[in-house]
């Protein structure tokens, strides 16, 4: 008897374990494959636009991803750092040995954490209700809660060319009956695809043909931990390409044999939009010459280069002629094919935002099964699966991230009031605060709740506090100091460049023009704070104008995902509620009047019905 | 919906005191920020203050102001009513400057809808809002629809497609970094949009008609021969001796104007010197003035002589004024008919200014000619017109904000905040807040993937 089991060991499956596992719940891990553990078989990177500061939410609230990549690291960059400080994030290529290693060493010495080999097949359901699962053979394990984070596995089908085999990814064996087990307990499965570029042995490729894309020279990490595990001047780097006319060529006239246009006819499985093969890109971007193409490192203990933006299904004839018309890549030796993978997910709408479903009490799902892609999506989904389900045994409310505090309220949000109909990715473009959810104050925004939840140590968070202190000091010391208009100082003012002074004015005022930085008041006054705390008093003051218009919208939004409905509100008891809305409202069953508003199809008088109606029936204050 | 709103509580009508009310936290502290007299957050609950609505240093009315704070109120919220003296334009501005200012338009029934919420009215009068809310809903979103003309909601559509190439440019400049084939938008380009934005903001307002009939009024003339009786007409429209009234022809030497209101709307009315080959110098000015003044004018009064036959000129006039909205008026029925038949098709109406006659039927033909029919009615559909009024100035102002964040080297990342929140304003306005509909544009427009 567990009080937890997690059924699936990649990146949502592994924080959800540690996160119930620290919590102190008996934990049980079953995996496929012990050695695939915290595998990663797409792209060898962590990390990216939104993707990165979810990764700094993660260890914000006292999950491992941050952590684990920090010790894992081939090469990191700052993207955006040209551009403001809302959009800056790290992108990491991550080795593909040592990360899953570092990750399976953290799940090994973790106490109450047990890990198993074995395929699920079957949940134990009484009522509603899961009480643990059953496997292959049979054999039963009882537990209070179940987490399921499958991944591509539920009746996994490579496709490549004109075949389709059922397989996971690496040949693994796939769940052949648990979706449709779950289709038998009311879920509504989708289906939904994805694909893989090839792999090219390293020392087949002429690099000269190539351009170098290097590491940033500063040290990063995505941790608030801040540990360095690297150096610098160590860092691998990648190399970018860019499709040929002959390439384009190939494709076009081999395209009734790619899986996806026509080698086979019976995919249903949605690709992903953000993510489309290159028979896509030609396609539908055919005034298009050429597309950029990155060669990754996957790892330092094997030879194997990644090519991304190459994903394709054709046949493997197909791909040695386009892999061979790559310039630098003319003599490239495939090490493995590219392939498109299909698999079932669950409709995410039928989940809470505790990630809990709504099916099937003490169930939660998180990751690829709910229809996301991407190890960030999936790490931050099992994260707050593994927090939600401990606070459940604990009798404690789940914890809920809404829209303006994290990339991961962002998400959770999109999926269960929304829905999804290709693998959902994060974007900034989806927040609608990004400027609130910046890299930089992750730390600020969830650090407390890591504390309060238990995953955050006595020891981290006391270095959180000083950080916190250290930043209300330097507001103070900047607001207190002043810069008089002496001779010197117009003289220096001249050099930056930036206008001279007419009066005094205070450091904080002074930083507010865009040309200032710390080094010019530095120049005057020593600071002695670390660069985080700068950076992070920096973008306070310079941006303060849009931080407050920011703050200003989301208090509307806050004010209106406060007003709660009630679990037992009966739609059909409201007159005049227009048809659609009704539908939706009773399947997605939004837990507040600002949730019930995003859901497409729901308009503002439906809306006002609701709170009348609230108000009647349940006396309701608004 | 903590949120303040706002909107005109009476009916609309000439002469008429207009009530604006406004309920919600803010109220105090917007209506504090159009008003100028005594602070309002100092004045004490229910009491009723003189002061002036102005828009910055412009005074807009002048007009008595209740105060009430809550709980005591019927929304059970702070309260404020504006009671406005200057007809329907004049009311019209004082609500386009509380929008402005941050209120929300209120929706139909929203007061009462607020008042049952907190508390106010019981479980038998809600019944009657649900029913408010829903049968009136319809109504108004019908209304606002046909009142965005299917060509300014064209205009609004193509604008914000333009915005939107822009702001998804530069989303996926901040989602795939790494893209060195995607184009990057500058601040140079930026500048550009800024100038095209601008001017389509204005080329749209410009072409709401509806707005400048609301706003300015509609530019009246009323020309003929001298003696036919313009000054009378004029002065029975205004009901006062504005122009002087003589038996000698060519009296009415200068212009006269004069501002009347037919049910609400505006009409600002020129009465001009006769047409007439004259010698007199003075009189010459005012005749080719005259001439002038029907080319720019968007309604023509040509007042004509029961008692006389059409002259040479008057038949030009005719001909001048055949593709202007115009109408004919034949004025001294109450003497013999003389005049031939009228070679028009425009409206004719016969009429004795001496003895007040026949005025109400010139009054509704002036009304059906521009469909004030309807403004007078259906007070939605000129609510609706003065909400797009309200965005689009928003959106203006959403525009400096962006030319700020250029001029201050903001990053591009955040000028494009203001940016995209222009694109969200105008999409109010036509009813388009299809929130996929920027993820979808970045995946349509771009190749991007791995």
């Amino acid at each position: 008897m567990y009080e937890i089991i997690v059924v699936g060991g990649g990146h949502a499956g592994c924080e959800a374990a540690l996160a119930s596992a620290r919590k102190g719940h008996k934990t049980l891990l079953i995996t496929g494959n012990i050695n695939n553990i915290a595998d990663m078989p797409c792209n060898p990177s962590i990390g990216g636009s939104a993707k990165g500061i979810v990764v700094r939410e993660i260890d914000a609230l006292g999950g491992e991803m941050g952590r684990n990549a920090d010790k894992s690291l081939l090469q990191i960059k700052m993207l955006n750092s040209a551009k403001g400080p809302a959009v800056q994030a790290l992108r990491a290529q991550a080795d593909k040995i040592t990360y899953p290693k570092n990750m399976f060493k953290t799940l090994r010495n973790t106490k109450n954490l047990e890990i198993r080999e074995a395929l699920v097949e079957d949940l134990i359901i009484d009522d509603r209700t899961v009480h643990g699962v059953i496997l292959e053979d049979g054999e039963q394990i009882t537990s209070s809660i179940v987490i399921l984070t499958t991944g591509t596995y539920l009746k996994a089908d490579i496709l490549v060319g004109d075949t389709r085999t059922r397989q996971g990814p690496h040949g693994e064996k796939p769940s052949n009956h648990l979706s449709d087990k779950l289709g038998e307990y009311g879920f509504n499965i989708i289906r939904l695809k994805t694909g893989t570029p090839q792999r090219i042995d390293k020392s087949s490729i002429d690099y000269t043909k190539t351009k170098e894309e290097k590491g940033d020279n500063h040290y990063w990490t995505f941790s608030f931990d801040n540990e360095i595990h690297y150096k610098i001047e160590d860092q691998i780097s990648c190399h970018l390409i860019y499709t040929q006319p002959e390439t384009h060529k190939i494709i076009r006239e081999n395209l009734n044999k790619s899986s996806m246009y026509g080698g086979l006819d019976d995919i249903k499985g949605v690709g992903p939009r953000y993510c489309p093969s290159i028979e896509d890109k030609v396609v539908r971007f055919a005034d298009k010459e050429k597309h950029q193409l990155f060669l990754e490192p996957e790892s330092l203990y094997y030879d194997d280069i990644y090519i991304q933006g190459f994903s394709t299904s054709m046949p493997r004839d197909i791909q040695e002629k386009m892999v061979h018309s790559l310039p630098g890549l003319e003599n490239a030796k495939i090490l493995k094919y590219a392939y498109a993978i299909e698999y079932d997910a669950i409709d995410c709408r039928q989940l809470k935002q505790s990630l809990e479903t709504k099916v099937i009490k003490n169930l939660y799902t998180a990751g690829q099964i709910n229809g996301t892609s991407g190890y960030e999506e999936a790490a931050c989904q099992g994260l707050m699966a593994g927090i939600n389900a401990s606070l459940s045994l604990e009798g404690k409310d789940p914890l809920i991230l809404k829209r303006n505090e994290a990339y991961i309220g962002v998400l959770i949000d999109d999926l269960v009031t929304k829905g999804v109909i290709d693998p959902y990715r994060l974007l900034t473009s989806r927040a609608e605060y990004r400027l609130l959810l910046r890299h930089d104050n992750a730390d600020i925004r969830l650090r407390d709740y890591g504390y309060e939840i238990g995953l955050v140590s006595q020891e981290r968070y006391d270095k959180f506090l000083l950080k916190k202190e250290q930043i209300n000091h330097l507001f103070e010391y900047l607001k207190s100091n002043k810069l008089t208009p002496t001779s010197e100082v117009q003289e220096y003012l001249k050099t930056i460049p930036t206008t001279e002074l007419k009066d005094g004015i205070s450091l904080y005022d002074f930083l507010k023009r865009p040309e200032i930085k710390f080094k010019h008041i530095e120049h005057f006054y020593p600071i002695l704070e670390s660069d985080e705390v700068k950076d992070t008093v920096e973008i306070y003051i310079k941006y303060e104008g849009y931080i407050a218009k920011a703050l200003k919208e989301a208090e509307k939004m806050i004010d209106l995902d406060n007003k709660k409905i009630p679990k037992d509100i009966n739609y059909d008891k409201i007159h005049n509620l227009a048809s659609e809305a009704k539908q939706k409202l009773k399947m997605i069953q939004p837990t507040s009047i600002g949730q019930a508003l995003r859901i497409s199809g729901v308009n503002p008088a439906d809306i006002s019905l609701i709170m009348v109606y609230l108000k009647k029936e349940y006396h309701y204050e608004s | 919906m903590n949120d303040t709103i706002a909107a005109i509580s009476t009916a609309l009508g000439v002469g008429a005191i207009s009530i604006i009310r406004i309920s919600g936290s803010d109220a105090i502290d917007i209506t504090n920020k159009i008003w100028k007299g005594k602070d309002l957050k100092k004045l004490p609950s229910h009491t009723i203050q003189y002061g002036h609505i102005v828009d910055g240093d412009e005074i807009i009315d002048e007009v008595l102001l209740s105060i009430m704070r809550a709980p005591k109120t019927f929304t059970v919220e702070d309260v404020i009513e504006i009671n406005s003296h200057g007809g329907i334009a004049t009311t019209n501005k004082v609500l386009e400057l509380l929008l402005i200012n941050g209120c929300r338009l209120a929706e139909p029934g929203e007061f009462t809808k607020r008042a049952f919420l907190n508390g106010r009215i019981d479980l038998i009068e809600a019944e009657g809002v649900m029913d408010l809310i829903s049968a009136k809903t319809d109504k108004s979103r019908a209304l606002a629809l046909s009142q965005v003309s299917g060509n300014i909601s064209q205009l609004i559509k193509e604008l914000r497609q333009k915005i939107v190439n822009v702001v998804a440019n530069i989303e996926v400049n901040i989602d795939y970094p790494e893209y060195e084939d995607i184009a990057v938008v500058t601040t140079n380009q930026l500048r550009d949009c800024v100038i095209e934005i601008e001017r389509e903001l204005k080329n749209i307002l410009s072409k709401s008609e509806t707005s400048t009939i609301i706003k300015e009024g509609i530019k009246v003339v009323i020309v003929g021969k001298p003696n036919v009786g313009k000054s009378s007409i004029l002065n029975c429209l205004l009901e006062e001796e504005k122009a002087i009234v003589t038996d000698i022809a060519g009296t009415t030497r200068d212009i006269v104007e004069g501002d009347i209101s037919i049910d609400g709307i505006l009409l600002h009315v020129i009465d001009t010197a006769g047409i007439r080959e004259t010698e007199d110098v003075v009189e010459k000015l005012g005749v080719s003035k005259s001439i002038n003044l029907i080319e720019e004018a968007e309604l023509v009064l040509f007042v004509l002589n029961n008692n006389e036959e059409l002259t040479s000129e008057e038949l030009e006039i005719l001909e001048k004024i055949k593709d202007k909205p115009a109408i004919i008026i034949v004025n001294k029925t109450d003497l013999p008919k003389r005049l031939n038949n009228i070679p028009t098709e425009k409206s004719i109406i016969y009429l004795s200014a001496q003895n007040n006659i026949g005025l109400d039927d010139l009054r509704r033909e002036i009304k059906l000619l521009f469909n004030l029919e309807k403004l007078e009615t259906e007070d939605y559909s000129y609510l609706s017109s003065a909400r797009s009024i309200s965005l689009l100035k928003q959106a203006y102002q959403a525009l400096e904000e962006v030319k700020k964040g250029i001029e201050n080297n903001n990053p591009i990342d955040m000028v494009e905040i203001d940016l995209k929140n222009i694109w969200n304003l105008l999409g109010q306005i036509t009813g388009d807040t299809y929130s996929e509909e920027l993820i979808d544009q970045l995946f349509s427009q771009f190749c991007l993937g791995k």
